[in-house]
């Protein structure tokens, strides 16, 4: 494997585990290159987030998955629960849609950044405090905010904070699973400029899951469009996006509304789309 | 161009009190002296980021929510001071398509039966010529006579919105307001639903006062589009001049931030 690769996913499978006959994610095959930010773009049920869990091993106990998924060059579902635990936040973050929900509400933003940052290292309390004020920095936050509670702050600003607490230990890969689905407009592209300096300035690489092909568009240096739990097509974003290859992703473009309204939407013919798939 | 509905100077307050020792109280303006006009037979949007009065405003022209000021003008009627079957019979012809096809329609309730409620409402027709009426209607979504037996939750997502367009439609409506009726659904559903209020605009001659965040579906439904902003109305005009040649910052900033759109001011 060479260096230029962080991730390569194997024949990656997700099944209910009281029905092997239903996959959910079937045979994904997906690489990600070093400091590169790729999408995984699809609709509701399309397997990108279990996708994205399935790296983290955060998948619910109901399913159960198979296939290889190297980081580093080291198979992560050989690791043991220990192993995998100390990867998690550390080499490898997460930021999730609702953050709201996925901050303490009782608790500090700047307790909790803390908390982040003192799972993977130890640190002198001051060097904590400089570390966290540092951090708030870094993602635009007043560093007087750091003794606010997370509902002072607006959505976008929690966002902010989550994405503070992801990088709080370099990793070398950030999963954003829908981070900006739930923002305003503005505040989405305040958001992906954020993601994208983030990306470039600490050589980051990043797996972005979203439904929005506008986001892609703006985010993406490569792309994966699933459907049914596959992936359809993969490539290059331009390419993807201007050339499609595959009949879904070709009717999944097609409704799409555009910034310039010149074009009709046109609805998913879902029996061509089959015919054309078999 | 008939003008079907015309607001002027509506303005609604909230009081919000905090604290509990010393009680303070804020005014939040939620709609501060809007004028708006819908014209007969064009889709109007209302686009604003969330808090800034769109749906407040949409609730307001059918009276879901009472201004503090302001005139609304339907049909040469006075919609803030009418009431009793005057009301009722406006509210019949001023009907409202949600955002949420999960939770507006009552999950214990029938097709056939949720399309039949606002007909016995208003006491339309007898049980058999309200039948043929819901049947004509559920095809004209894309649903099927089938359908009408089946419960809420045995539909999708897109589906229950075609139902709760049925329901609005069954009325025969002039106006109709689409509270961000597609934001809910992933862009394949979302697709068919524009083509389908497309369609029926066209076939029964509606006009729509649409409520979305979304600028791309802006573009592609509205003749007409009212930017609001913090109860404020920004600014309005027509669709492609708004697009082309925006006034206000906040409108330029709006059509920035448009996905899709970062790379190409780069």
């Amino acid at each position: 494997m060479d260096n230029k690769k962080i991730l390569e996913i194997n024949n990656l499978e997700v099944i209910p585990n009281n029905n092997s006959s239903l996959k959910l994610v079937e045979d994904i095959s997906l690489e990600l290159n070093k400091g590169k930010t790729t999408c995984i773009v699809g609709e509701s049920g399309s397997g990108k987030s279990l996708t994205a869990l399935s790296i983290m091993q955060l998948l619910p106990s109901q399913l159960s998955m198979s296939g290889k998924i190297f980081f580093e060059g080291i198979n992560l579902l050989n690791l043991t629960k220990e192993e995998i635990r100390k990867k998690r936040g550390k080499d490898i973050a997460m930021i999730f849609q609702e953050p709201m929900t996925s901050l303490n509400p009782v608790l500090t933003i700047g307790y909790q950044i803390k908390e982040a940052i003192e799972v993977h290292q130890k640190l002198s309390n001051l060097k904590l405090n400089n570390r966290v004020k540092e951090l708030l920095k870094i993602v635009g936050i007043p560093s007087w905010r750091i003794d606010s509670y997370p509902d002072e702050l607006s959505g976008g600003q929690r966002q902010r904070v989550m994405i503070a607490m992801a990088i709080s230990s370099s990793p070398k890969l950030l999963i954003a699973d829908e981070p900006t689905t739930a923002l305003d407009v503005t505040v989405q592209s305040q958001i992906l400029k954020l993601l994208n300096n983030l990306k470039l300035k600490f050589q980051m690489t990043m797996l972005f899951i979203t439904h929005d092909f506008g986001v892609v568009e703006d985010i993406a240096d490569n792309v994966a469009v699933m459907y049914q739990g596959k992936i359809v097509e993969k490539g290059d974003v331009s390419e993807v996006l201007n050339k499609p290859k595959h009949p879904y992703t070709k009717a999944l473009l097609g409704c799409v509304p555009d910034v310039d309204g010149k074009k009709d939407l046109k609805p998913i013919n879902y029996s061509t789309l089959k015919r054309l798939m078999s | 161009m008939e003008v079907l509905l015309e607001a002027k100077n509506l303005s609604k307050n909230y009081v919000k009190t905090s604290g509990f020792f010393t009680r303070t109280q804020s005014v939040i303006k939620a709609l501060d002296n809007i004028s708006i006009s819908i014209k007969k037979g064009i889709t109007l949007a209302v686009v604003g980021e969330s808090g800034s009065g769109k749906s407040t405003l949409a609730k307001s022209l059918i009276r879901l929510i009472e201004l503090d000021k302001g005139l609304i003008t339907f049909k040469n009627k006075n919609l803030r001071i009418i009431d009793g079957d005057v009301l009722k019979n406006t509210r019949k012809n001023i009907q409202m398509i949600f955002q949420d096809p999960y939770a507006s329609l009552n999950p214990r309730m029938k097709i056939a039966k949720i399309m039949e409620e606002p007909l016995i409402i208003h006491g339309l027709g007898d049980s058999s010529s309200q039948y043929l009426k819901i049947v004509n209607m559920i095809k004209k979504v894309g649903l099927t006579e089938d359908d009408l037996s089946k419960y809420p939750h045995q539909f999708s997502g897109g589906q229950r919105q075609r139902i709760g367009i049925a329901r609005a439609l069954i009325l025969e409506p002039e106006l109709v307001i689409c509270d961000e009726p597609v934001s809910a659904l992933d862009v394949s559903v979302q697709a068919q639903i524009i083509q389908l209020l497309k369609s029926l605009q066209k076939e029964f001659g509606l006009t729509y006062l649409f409520i979305t965040h979304d600028l791309r579906i802006v573009r592609h439904i509205a003749n007409e589009v009212v930017v609001m902003k913090n109860g404020k109305l920004i600014e309005q005009g027509k669709t492609d001049i708004i697009f082309s040649n925006p006034k206000t910052n906040y409108t330029k900033e709006l059509l920035a931030s448009i996905p899709g759109n970062l790379l190409k001011r780069k």
